[in-house]
């Protein structure tokens, strides 16, 4: 099953591979007195060619802030965003890249991320989905998959996330979600049944900025499961990972 | 952030231009008004609005692709791995990758040895499935030469993440660490040659201990 899954997937490959070449593609004139060609799309790849101020490039396509671009001869290079971005289109109106330049991180709105962690425990693995509807405030959705020495499960829920200093580099933040966990004790231990029960958490946290696009998070939570029995279960949980913003 | 600015001064630009004339007229406005009637401003503040919108680019920051290769399973014998592999390109030293695989696994020595008819483990929980979450750094970009004709862009790259793993019938929480090698063969088209340890704690043959299972696996992927 697996083996037709792969097979068909690297057929798929090869068969979108030709799609690449249909797209429009983008021309524009050199503005800066040149322009550095690299062999590939990083600052460790050489600079293999140099285009002068006045010629014309094609803009072939995006890897992160490089861009492929092939000059009039045919040549195909890679270019820095930062000096792609000195260029002027067809009509004479500077080339606007997004993402290139910008430097506030606010403009970027969705966030998806993974962490690692402890939750009473057990170890932690979470995936997380964000929206951030003003600087300060977020939503956010979470699954954890949780594997520990008695038992497994796993949590999904949505929570609140307040940043009083967003323009810090290294930020706290406050936290307050809700959602459902579910945990089914191990195989080879004694047979109680499977669990769902509502929790609710408050926790605090710190992000940094890692690169453009890039942040680190870590935070602290203090969970409540409301159970079936007569008490509630308090639970502590720790979470550190990473997150890419879009 | 520069297109706005762009855009504000084009707007501005007509407000700028009519109240610079208005200021330049304003000292002999009275001698003027008459000439004012028969003299065309010099400058015509009617711009034509411009819209500045970022081109759209073909961006390639994701990969995907397939992998096959042997990994070894403490305790349980070296068996074919098959598995998918899903990359996000961060910045040109940075990616996440995501990765999902599959070996079966053997019988370990103890079982071989001692002909017990009694296995340890059922035919469903030999199955060895993972899942990883992996961030992954080019620490090496470089090129590679075959011949005097073609060069290859290649970078080494190294992989720190945590997984899942379901092994006899349990969930085990896996930490990853390797390195791989990436060789684009065309602009689109990577090779990949991969060594990555999974630890986990597991308590399977008796006594609690971690054990390092490697993979090594060869695979391609496409940028998309």
């Amino acid at each position: 099953m697996a083996l037709r899954l792969i097979i068909a997937l690297l057929a798929a490959m090869v068969l979108a591979a030709p799609a690449h070449a249909k797209r429009e593609t983008l021309r524009v004139a050199v503005a800066a007195p040149y322009l550095e060609m690299h062999t590939g799309p990083g600052r460790g790849y050489p600079v293999f060619h140099v285009v002068e101020r006045g010629s014309s490039i094609e803009v072939l396509k995006q890897r992160t802030s490089w861009f492929q671009v092939r000059t009039e001869r045919g040549l195909k290079g890679w270019v820095a965003g930062e000096q792609l971005a000195a260029t002027l289109q067809a009509d004479g109106a500077p080339l606007v890249l997004a993402g290139i330049g910008r430097s506030d991180a606010d403009a970027w709105r969705r966030e998806v991320g993974v962490s690692f962690g402890d939750f009473d425990g057990a170890s932690s693995i979470s995936l997380l989905a964000g929206w951030r509807s003003s600087r300060h405030l977020a939503l956010e959705l979470m699954a954890s998959q949780l594997s520990g020495r008695y038992s497994d499960g796993w949590m999904a829920g949505g929570r609140l996330v307040h940043t009083p200093f967003p323009e810090w580099r290294l930020s706290p933040y406050l936290l307050l979600g809700t959602g459902v966990i579910h945990i089914s004790p191990r195989a080879s231990l004694v047979s109680t049944e499977d669990r769902t029960d509502q929790y609710a958490q408050a926790g605090i946290g710190l992000r940094a900025w890692l690169g453009r696009r890039f942040m680190f998070r870590a935070e602290y939570l203090g969970d409540v499961v409301f159970t079936s029995r007569d008490d509630n279960e308090e639970v502590e949980e720790w979470k550190a990972g990473f997150s890419v913003f879009f | 952030m520069e297109s706005r600015v762009f855009g504000f001064l084009l707007r501005a630009l007509p407000v700028l231009l009519l109240a610079a004339a208005a200021s330049g007229c304003s000292g002999g406005l009275f001698e003027r008004e008459a000439e004012a009637d028969r003299v065309q401003p010099v400058i015509d503040p009617q711009v034509e609005r411009r819209e500045v919108s970022a081109p759209k680019i073909d961006t390639e920051n994701f990969e995907v692709g397939a992998y096959a290769g042997f990994m070894s399973v403490e305790d349980f014998g070296s068996n074919t791995v098959y598995g998918a592999r899903l990359a996000y390109h961060i910045t040109e030293g940075l990616f996440a990758e995501a990765t999902l695989g599959k070996t079966d696994t053997g019988k370990t020595s103890y079982e071989i040895l001692s002909g017990s008819s009694a296995p340890l483990l059922s035919k469903s929980d030999r199955e060895f499935r993972y899942y990883d979450l992996s961030i992954g750094y080019n620490l090496l970009p470089g090129e590679v030469f075959i011949g005097g004709r073609h060069a290859f862009n290649s970078a080494l790259y190294v992989l720190l993440g945590a997984g899942n793993t379901r092994f006899a019938g349990d969930d085990y929480f896996t930490v990853t660490y390797g390195a791989g090698y990436r060789v684009l063969a065309t602009d689109w088209l990577a090779l990949h040659f991969n060594v990555r340890d999974h630890m986990m704690d597991i308590d399977i043959t008796g006594e609690d201990k971690t054990t390092h299972n490697i993979e090594f696996t060869l695979g391609a992927t496409v940028f998309f």
